[in-house]
This record gives structure tokens, C-alpha cells and sequence, in this order.
């Protein structure tokens, strides 16, 4: 579904990726895990097309298609969705309008019909009961005065509404409490499908006791430096990175 | 990944839909302003003496006067000679006495422009009066208006069968010597509305006036008068078009709203006068005085505009709160795009005890457009309790354009209430990111981001406007990306 081969990338004159190599196949739920600074988050954005960074080698194939070469609306229509580290507010922009709009253009793309007021708020309701939000969050601006833990359960709303292939989660985890976490790791698990992979980013094991990865990746200095799996993650909470560093390193 | 910056450059470069020219006779008086100037335009409307001595003090008056140059604005100097001061689409009588009589051109201009005449056509429930050049060509409802008391008809017409209404409240708010345009337009305006609603009666439909600059070299200088006597209710809306032309030309109107006790105006603009080119040449200089007085106890006056044309504008509709606790309001889009320069804003004057006023003010600044907000909350000392909100906030849409924000205050009640709040922001490159990110286009994703921006003054509108306003809004910014 998703190959990414030597990727290079980097901001201005500062390279952050520095050659990685990632294969995610339908299905499988990764963790992309790594200290501050690793380059976790610019991957990321690096796949959802955000600007301002610049590929300056390396491929990344997505259903068979060069996704770097992609507009970030034609990769969202595509399937490819990015769960927001930091959501941003939109004033005045209803939250239903932004999401059935983005909606309707996957759906047209998917060949499907457009749905109309009644049937997207019938879709929605049923969503919102599952991540336990209040209906009123319809009918706010986008993220607009929201709470950090409402923000992050906002994006996994917009994710099982949007029904993705391809979901890469940046940080969701961070900022959230017990319950809020347990909350957005039960959205996460229910859209968990076989045609349907996940590619969560966090620098904690936390969330992962709730979302069960197959694949464990560790990422520092733009590399990544290991591949396991869910065992890796605890050790990691265990011993912290240094010794991955170091070993690699040593390597 | 694309360059933002051109993107919106590109969005925002959507060109001018109205700018058509009606070919059509008229009867334009030469360029020039003289007193003889003023006594022929006086005849062809076969006005009153009052009215000829008032046009000619306000003439002599603007003579002594200096164009005001405090606005932020560049305006190249203006040769009022090189004006023709008057212009009619030419017929057989002097005016045409009903639609049946209006040359089928100017009704074909009108359709094109979305506002169709006959009133079986029109939106139920929406009268219109339609002023073209200097004259008004057709008022529709009129029956349907007089049946409930409500006398909405051009303002020539006002003058010859209304001339006590006319005597008593023409210059009441805006006094022909209150500043250079003002006085210009009341020496040498042509026509334009007049609404009088009779105690107690709520004006049973919208009133709306649109206005069309057709011919070369013409100024427009309208003059409207609305009048909500004791416990009445009107609601009125003016749309602005003009065609595209390389020169500047003048568009100096003077509205005067009166409400009197428990009455209420509701006045919305939509502007949207030819804004130049990409370089600035050409567009309609839009230099306007508009003003209400709630004369009377709980009245209210309630501004609502959307600015989007114009190569300048210079405009600060205003309410006058001189009754016990009315309230005035004042809800404003303005959007600079290209050169377009626009100096806007609203002065409250508070007069009356426990008098309140609101102003929403949001400014979106494109291209190389400049906007300024100017604003003045005068609080007299005779103002007991009155109270204000300002909100002013400045939308950025990329790195030449500019937003400027000047608030006056000037409080001599220390029991005012007075709240003042700014913000600026840029169309953020990370809300434009989000909104694609869940696969809206960029044009798609400008156009709810800048809609959401004026949402608060968009439903303040009328329903019918509401989404004429926010088509317009996404057609001034909208157009091939990348």
C-alpha cells in the first residue's frame, strides 16, 4: 500500500530525513516511534503533502501511485488521511460544513454519491456516539475554542467519517488524558480493517497498551534505526533510546 | 508543493463580472460645474425653488471647502470640471411612467445583472428601485407599498410630490455644509431613493435599490432619504454595479436614515462598483456619507455592509443615538484586493441615556490591496449608561498587502461601558493545509476560511443576501489555482 524507499527531506538547509525506508501493507497497524527531533512528525507531513519541506531524494508509492508528486487534496481523496499533532481552528467555519465537504470530494472521487444534509448527519451522529462527543460539536467552528483532548478526538471523528485506506496519526496520543486516550484508542481500534492500514506516530509506548501495533519502527536522526515488534516498544519504554543510539552507532 | 503565496495571488486575481456597457442614447449634459449647471439639472427635474436655493448654498459652500486628506488613501487630485455632473438613458417623455415605457435595453441590463424589473420575475417580496446614471428607471411594488402607507419611490419623484417630507428632513442628519463630498453631492445629486413608513406600520416587504454607472465620464452623486416614523419598521438593501473603464470615476453619495421612537431601519450594501484593474487603472472612486439619527426613544439603526468593489473607498456609516436607550449597529466586510484601497469604518455618537452600540468590523486585505478600519465611539457627557462593543478583525492574504486599524474614543461619561477588541491574522498556510488535508481544493478551502471570517456580519443580512454576499465573496476570490 505504502512504500516509501530512501527518502531524503529536508526544511530550508536543515536535512531532517535522512534515508528512510518504510513498507506498510493493508492491514497492518505501525508505530513510528523516536525522541524529540527524530523526524517522526516531518515524515508525516513529509506523506500528507504539507509545504515547506523539500524531498531531495528517495520515492514513496502509494497504491501504485508517486504520492510525492500528488496535491495534498488529490492524496485526502485518495484515501490517504493525516490525524493532526496540532488540529488548527478555523473561526467562523462549521465543523459539519469542513467535514462533508471533505466527505462529498472523497466520495466523488470513490465514484460514490454525493450525501446530502440528512444522510451525512445520519452518518455523523452514529460516529460521535463511538468517539463519545456531544452533538453541539457539529455546529462549532472548526477546533475553535476546543480543549486539546476535544481536538484530538475531533480528528479521529474526521477519520472514521472519512473512512481512509491509509491513516497516519501524528502524536494523537500527546495531551490526552486516561480517559480521553482510552476514548480516541477505541476510535482507532474500530476502523482497524483488513484493507485498511495505520500508521501511528508518538514518542510514548502509552497509547500503544491500548492500540496493539504489528509493526514497531524506532526513528532517530532522520533514520530509522530498528524494526520490531510490539515487544520493541516496551523495551524502549523500558530503557529509554540511548541504547539504540548507541548500538547503532556502534554499528 | 506549491507556493501559496501565487496560489492565492491566483485566487484572489478572479476577474470583474459586471463590467458590461449598455449601448444605449443618452442625454449627458456636458462636463463642468457651474451654477448653471446646477439651475439645468434642477429644471430637467422640475424641482421646487427650495430645492434649487438648497442645491446652490451647498454649491457656494463646497467652494470654500477642501477635499479631506486625513484618510489612509492615496487619491490622485480630481478635476471636477472633467465630470459630467448628469446623465439619462434619453426617452420620448421625460421619464418613464411605467415599465412598459423603460427602453428594453436598460431591462436587459438589469436581468444581467441579476436584478430583473418585472415584478412577476422579482423575488416575492422584494421591491426594488433601479437607478441608472443619474436617474431612476423603474420603481416596482409601488402599489402593493402605497396600500400599507409606505411611499418608496425615486427621490425626483420625492421632491415634486413629496416636498414638505423632503423640506423637513433632507440635511436633518447630514448637513449640506458637513464635508467635502457631502457638499458636493447635495449641490449636484440626481436621484436615488426615498422611503417614508408611517407610524406603526412594519413595511410589509425588503426595499432595495440597485445602482448602475453606465456612461463615460459621469459621476454619480445619489441622494437617499429613508424615514421610519414611530414604531416602524423598514428594511432596505442597495446593490452597486458599474462597467469596466480605464479611468476613475467619482461615485459620491449621501444617505440619511431618521428613525424616530420605537422605530427600526435595518440598512444593508452590497458594493460592488468596478474595482480597476490589476494595476489600478480604472474603478469607481466610492467616497460616501451615510448617517442615521435614532431620533427617537428604542429606536434602532442597524448598518450592514459588504464592500467588495470599488477602486477606493472611503465610507463610515454612522448612527447618531440621540433618543433614550436606542441602539445603533454597524456589521462590515470589506475586502482590498489589488490595488483596491479602502478606508471604512463607523462612527457612534452617543448622545441619549443608556444608548448602546456594536460594531463588527472585518477586513480582508489581498493582492497589494490596502485596508484601514476607522472608527470613532463618541461618548457625550449627557450619555448615562451608554454602552459599546467594537470587534475589528484583519484577514491577511498574502505578504504585500496591508491592515490598518484606527479606533477613536473620545468618552465624557465616566459611566460608559466601552469594549474594544482587535485581532489580525493571516490566512494561515496551516489552515489551508488542514482543509485540503480532508480533500477540499485550495479555492475551495480560501473560500470557506474567508467565509467563515465574515460569518458574523454575513447573518446580519437578509436571507436572500446573505447568499448573494457570500457568491460575491467567493467570486472576488476565486479563479484558476496554481
Amino acid at each position: 500500500m505504502l512504500k516509501i524507499r530512501d527518502l531524503h527531506a529536508r526544511i530550508g538547509e536543515r536535512e531532517i530525513l535522512k534515508g528512510i525506508d518504510l513498507e506498510v501493507r493493508p492491514g497492518e497497524v505501525h508505530a513510528i516511534m523516536g525522541p524529540n527531533g527524530s523526524g517522526k512528525s516531518t515524515l508525516a507531513s513529509v506523506l500528507a503533502g504539507r509545504a515547506g519541506y523539500e524531498v531531495t531524494r528517495g520515492t514513496v508509492e502509494y497504491l501504485g501511485r508517486d504520492l510525492l508528486a500528488m496535491e495534498p487534496e488529490d492524496r485526502a481523496r485518495a484515501g490517504l488521511f493525516l490525524a493532526f499533532q496540532y488540529p488548527v481552528e478555523i473561526p467562523g467555519v462549521n465543523n459539519a460544513y469542513l467535514l462533508k465537504a471533505g466527505l462529498n470530494a472523497v466520495r466523488k472521487q470513490r465514484g460514490e454519491p454525493e450525501l446530502d444534509a440528512f444522510e451525512f448527519l445520519a452518518l455523523v451522529r452514529d460516529k460521535m456516539k463511538l468517539m463519545q462527543m456531544d452533538e453541539s460539536f457539529l455546529s462549532r467552528g472548526v477546533n475553535e475554542g476546543f480543549s486539546g483532548g476535544e481536538k484530538k478526538r475531533n480528528e479521529i471523528l474526521q477519520m472514521a467519517v472519512l473512512e481512509p485506506r491509509l491513516a497516519l496519526l501524528d502524536e494523537t496520543d500527546s495531551g490526552l488524558d486516561i480517559d480521553a486516550l482510552r476514548v480516541v484508542a477505541n476510535g482507532v481500534n474500530s476502523l482497524r480493517s483488513p484493507d485498511r492500514a495505520i500508521v501511528l506516530v508518538t514518542h510514548y509506548q502509552r497509547l500503544l497498551d491500548y492500540i496493539a501495533p504489528d509493526v514497531v519502527h524506532v526513528l532517530s536522526g532522520g533514520r530509522i534505526l530498528r524494526t520490531g515488534d510490539r515487544t520493541l516498544a516496551l523495551e524502549l519504554e523500558r530503557r529509554g533510546y540511548d541504547w539504540i543510539r548507541e548500538e547503532a552507532g556502534a554499528a | 508543493m506549491t507556493d501559496t503565496n501565487q496560489d492565492l495571488d491566483a485566487i484572489v486575481g478572479q476577474k470583474y463580472r459586471h463590467g458590461f456597457v449598455t449601448d444605449i442614447e443618452s442625454d449627458t449634459v456636458p462636463p463642468g460645474l457651474d451654477e448653471d449647471v446646477i439651475r439645468l439639472i434642477s429644471r430637467k427635474k422640475g424641482e421646487p425653488q427650495f430645492m434649487l436655493d438648497w442645491r446652490l448654498r451647498s454649491y457656494r459652500h463646497w467652494l470654500s471647502m477642501q477635499p479631506p486628506d486625513w484618510a489612509q488613501l492615496s487619491i490622485a487630485p480630481m478635476d471636477y470640471q472633467a465630470i459630467s455632473y448628469y446623465s439619462a438613458p434619453r426617452s420620448k417623455t421625460d421619464g418613464p411612467k411605467s415599465l412598459d415605457e423603460v427602453d428594453p435595453k436598460l431591462l436587459a441590463t438589469y436581468e444581467k445583472l441579476g436584478v430583473p424589473l418585472h415584478e412577476r420575475a422579482r423575488l416575492a417580496g422584494v421591491a426594488v428601485d433601479a437607478v441608472f446614471d443619474s436617474v431612476s428607471v423603474a420603481t416596482t411594488f409601488k402599489g402593493r407599498l402605497a396600500k400599507a402607507g409606505v411611499i418608496f419611490c425615486p427621490f425626483s419623484d420625492a421632491v415634486r410630490e413629496h416636498p414638505e417630507l423632503i423640506e423637513r428632513y433632507l440635511g436633518s442628519v447630514v448637513p449640506y455644509t458637513d464635508n467635502y463630498f457631502a457638499t458636493l453631492n447635495s449641490a449636484v445629486f440626481t436621484d436615488g431613493s426615498f422611503v417614508y413608513v408611517p407610524k406603526g406600520v412594519r413595511c410589509p416587504m425588503e426595499l432595495s435599490t440597485y445602482f448602475r454607472i453606465n456612461e463615460a465620464k459621469t459621476g454619480q452623486f445619489e441622494r437617499t432619504l429613508i424615514i421610519a416614523d414611530e414604531g416602524s419598521h423598514v428594511s432596505y438593501l442597495e446593490g452597486c454595479t458599474a462597467p469596466m473603464r480605464d479611468e476613475n470615476q467619482l461615485h459620491a453619495a449621501v444617505v440619511e436614515l431618521v428613525a424616530m421612537a420605537n422605530a427600526e431601519i435595518k440598512y444593508s450594501t452590497v458594493q460592488n462598483w468596478y474595482p480597476g484593474d490589476e494595476e489600478g487603472r480604472g474603478g469607481i472612486y466610492n467616497f460616501v456619507t451615510k448617517r442615521g439619527e435614532c431620533r427617537g426613544a428604542d429606536s434602532r439603526i442597524s448598518w450592514t455592509q459588504v464592500e467588495t468593489g470599488s477602486a477606493i473607498t472611503w465610507k463610515y456609516p454612522s448612527c447618531v443615538l440621540t433618543g433614550d436607550n436606542s441602539v445603533g449597529e454597524f456589521y462590515s466586510v470589506a475586502l482590498a484586493n489589488h490595488r483596491q484601497q479602502a478606508d471604512t469604518g463607523t462612527k457612534m455618537i452617543h448622545i441619549g441615556r443608556n444608548t448602546r452600540s456594536t460594531i463588527v468590523s472585518k477586513g480582508i486585505s489581498a493582492g497589494r490591496g490596502q485596508n484601514t478600519y476607522r472608527g470613532l465611539v463618541k461618548i457625550l457627557p449627557s450619555a448615562e449608561g451608554a454602552r459599546n462593543h467594537t470587534q475589528c478583525d484583519s484577514l491577511l492574504m498574502g505578504d504585500r498587502c496591508g491592515a490598518h486599524t484606527f479606533p477613536y474614543m473620545e468618552i465624557r461619561n465616566p459611566g460608559a461601558v466601552v469594549e474594544h477588541e482587535a485581532t489580525t491574522s493571516k490566512i494561515g498556510d496551516d489552515q489551508l493545509f488542514y482543509c485540503r488535508s480532508r480533500g477540499l481544493s485550495e479555492e475551495d478551502a480560501v473560500n470557506i476560511i474567508v467565509n467563515g471570517f465574515c460569518k458574523a456580519v454575513f447573518k446580519e443580512l437578509p436571507m436572500e443576501f446573505a447568499v448573494e454576499a457570500q457568491n460575491l465573496m467567493s467570486v472576488s476570490l476565486e479563479g484558476a489555482v496554481g
